[in-house]
């Protein structure tokens, strides 16, 4: 059983990653009509926010330190960044220390502005080419956006640490009544897991307890009727796109420490976060979240080699083709389901009738 | 005397072949020494893969320029190709034939299946399940088909091969009966150097009847049917036809036409690895074709020479190249325009790759065949006495 829990909350952090990603997908495709394969590249993008942020918090000058010495004798030179002149030795290294949470802040205007550019600049003309070119063009720009971000930051994953105080790791199981060491899960990947229950619920909440979200959903069921109401649902739209844009780029954002950004985590989550749509049904919202969190977990426990053993064992295919076939499934076991489903529940898990069904 | 339709067709032909025979003559352009040697494209790797890509771009445009059904797997063909050529080197022997054949035919019944399962969806629900049978073949050729792929380590000849068919004093590297495909004979006139590959020639000669076959589906009742799946797949099932094998075929051969590209990468460099399967490679064949322009009979072939060219040319540049050529400006102005360009050129070329894509879709949606036919049409009317036949040379889009 607490195996069992274990690989659940293994699941859960890159469950998590998923479903953030894939309500911001769904979110563009159900207001706007537009598959954006650059949604991966605002992925990174909020990754890279936190990158930038712990640089400039990390910002320092050399100043000659008279209390040490190094090697030869002279005084020693010491990095002193800026924050410990500005906010004083306390409050300075606390946040450098805390660069990745500060991040958020920062990250949800930079990602509402890309998101608002991208809109207005690029994917507006697009709205009546066809779906073929929208994906083209998206693909295009995911390109760009990636390079020009390797341009600036190099090639090489850039390690992002979270605070110091999330560094260890908590014994889940003693919560919930198991033996001790039992579930250690790391502290970061659960604060990811709330996070993102945080971040999903708001955007429910946003769509469903206000008016703006009212009218967003009501332009999502039918876009012509709201415009002849005389309500200018393109603006609303295109705040909706900056809103999937920060969702996305907040994914990014508390990742960082996970999974070390590099230029190209964008293209590797976009290809997952497709199928994670797909599987939940194009256009609805519970069912990307869910599909998100359901397929991490399945990816976690294809990945666990008692679990695989276990599956040889009871089917008896040990010694087949079938049994080393199995012990590689976790590389593939996304697309399979996916490709299951598309064949099976062409609408998948939750989706509605005649989205994008020409 | 090809039983091509029109008159137009057999220009083309004939300009392509031209082209594709001279070609080591029209890359290197410029004499060996000169300033301007540098963006000289007549290298054998070079043209190689112009036209393997070439073979590549106008297989996928048979089915995206016809269909219009947009597969982002068919780097997965390419793989698949490569490997069965490997294995034909590592069990009969180097000759090239059967390396080819097996590759296209493999393909080719690889593309039957996967291409039988997607077509079962359209639109993007076709493009993601190619995606993810391209990823799930990438991935699975790292992990559990490693026995069949070699891994990370990637698929290459042996010298305890078995290669039945190689006799005492065969060559060691791949040949066609004989002929070594790395062989190349030189001819210097003053300045210039030109290089004849034989590897070159063997491409350029598949190419160009991969390209006539292609004119020719264009032109046939099959490829009617395959533009009326584009237009409208609708209306035509209430004319009582079944799209389905006219896809499912178009797919096929399109699949095969990757097969053989994939084969030919073989054959040039007997080695082959699972990163040619991977879903960016698809799209750099996406690319292409849309880039020359998707649904003309010329674009997916320009577009794949730009391409392969542009990449050299770009990659080759580096900061002290461009430090040499802006050294007339002044200092603080040639580093700053040696700054600017350095991020586009060299370890940058895939930022200007994906520029320029981006661009050519905004505004030029039939890609640079389109590009051209405007230009042909601005000149044309200024002249008003323009020659319609001669002008828009390339060919028209597909609709």
């Amino acid at each position: 059983m607490d195996a069992f829990l274990l690989q659940i909350l293994n699941g859960l952090d890159k469950g998590s990653a998923y479903a953030l990603i894939a309500l911001g997908l769904t979110l563009i495709f159900g207001t706007l009509g537009v598959v954006n394969f650059a949604h991966g590249a605002l992925f990174m993008i909020g990754a890279f926010c936190a990158v930038t942020l712990s640089r400039i918090l990390g910002a320092s000058y050399e100043v000659i330190d008279p209390t040490k010495t190094d090697f030869l004798g002279n005084p020693a030179k010491v990095q002193m960044p800026y924050v410990n002149d500005w906010f004083g030795p306390v409050a300075g290294p606390a946040l450098q220390d805390w660069a990745v949470p500060l991040a958020i802040l920062f990250s949800i205007p930079v990602m509402l502005l890309v998101g608002w550019i991208m809109e207005r600049g690029l994917i507006k003309h697009f709205y009546k080419r066809p779906h073929a070119d929208q994906i083209l063009v998206t693909f295009g720009l995911a390109i760009t956006l990636q390079e020009i971000i390797r341009n600036f930051y190099g090639a090489n994953p850039i390690q992002t640490p979270a605070p110091e105080a999330f560094t260890g790791s908590v014994d889940f199981g003693v919560w919930l009544g198991f033996a001790e060491n039992a579930i250690i899960y790391p502290e970061w990947r659960l604060v990811y897991f709330v996070f993102a229950g945080i971040v999903i619920a708001g955007v429910f909440a946003f769509l469903q307890f206000t008016t703006f979200g009212m009218v967003v959903r009501a332009g999502m069921a039918d876009r012509e009727t709201v415009g002849l109401l005389g309500i200018n649902i393109d603006k609303k739209f295109t705040i909706m796109f900056g809103i999937a844009a920060a969702v996305a780029g907040l994914a990014g954002v508390m990742y960082a420490p996970i999974n070390s950004p590099n230029y190209h985590m964008g293209m590797d989550f976009l290809v997952l976060s497709f199928v994670v749509v797909v599987v939940g049904g194009m256009g609805s919202l519970p069912g990307a979240v869910l599909a998100g969190f359901l397929l991490g977990i399945l990816e976690s426990f294809f990945s666990n080699s008692s679990f695989k053993g276990w599956i040889i064992e009871n089917l008896y295919l040990d010694g087949t083709f079938l049994a080393s076939f199995i012990q590689g499934i976790d590389q593939i076991i996304i697309y399979l389901v996916a490709i299951v489903i598309l064949l099976t529940r062409p609408r998948g898990l939750m989706g509605r009738k005649g989205v994008m069904e020409d | 005397m090809f039983g091509l339709s029109s008159k137009h067709d057999r220009t083309i032909l004939i300009v392509a072949t031209l082209f594709m025979l001279l070609a080591p003559v029209i890359f290197n352009l410029f004499p060996e020494n000169s300033a301007l040697a540098f963006f000289n494209g007549g290298y054998p790797d070079l043209m190689q893969r112009f036209a393997i890509f070439a073979i590549l771009a106008t297989g996928f445009n048979i089915l995206f320029g016809l269909t219009g059904y947009l597969s982002f797997g068919h780097a997965a063909f390419l793989g698949v190709g490569s490997y069965s050529a490997v294995w034909m080197f590592k069990l009969l022997g180097y000759n090239v034939l059967p390396a080819i054949l097996l590759s296209i035919v493999v393909a080719g019944l690889f593309s039957v299946v996967i291409g039988y399962i997607s077509l079962r969806r359209s639109g993007i629900y076709f493009s993601i399940l190619t995606l993810a049978f391209a990823e799930m073949s990438y991935r699975l050729a790292y992990s559990v088909l490693t026995p069949l792929t070699n891994g990370e380590t990637g698929l290459q000849v042996y010298n305890s091969d078995p290669q039945v068919l190689a006799g005492a004093n065969s060559p060691t590297s791949p040949h066609l009966f004989g002929i070594e495909m790395s062989s190349a004979f030189d001819i210097n006139l003053g300045p210039w150097q030109f290089t004849f590959p034989v590897g070159y020639y063997l491409c350029a000669i598949l190419m160009l009847i991969s390209f006539y076959i292609a004119i020719r589906i264009f032109r046939s009742p099959f490829g009617l049917m395959l533009r009326a799946i584009k237009s409208n797949q609708t209306r035509m099932t209430y004319t009582g036809l079944n799209p389905k094998p006219y896809t499912l075929a178009a797919f096929v051969i399109s699949g095969m036409y990757a097969g053989l590209a994939g084969g030919l990468l073989a054959s040039m460099d007997p080695l082959t690895g699972a990163e040619r399967m991977q879903w960016t490679a698809s799209g750099e064949v996406v690319i292409m074709t849309v880039l020359g322009g998707a649904g003309t009979l010329l674009g997916p072939i320009l577009g794949a020479g730009v391409i392969k060219y542009l990449e050299n040319v770009f990659s080759k540049m580096n900061e002290t190249l461009l430090e040499t050529w802006f050294a007339f400006l002044p200092d603080s102005l040639q580093h700053a325009v040696v700054w600017v360009l350095s991020k586009f050129t060299g370890e940058g070329w895939h930022l200007t790759l994906g520029l320029i894509f981006m661009v050519v879709i905004i505004f030029l949606p039939g890609g640079l065949v389109e590009g051209g036919q405007r230009i042909g049409k601005r000149f044309s009317r200024r002249k008003s006495s323009g020659n319609d036949d001669d002008n828009a040379a390339a060919s028209e889009p597909a609709e």
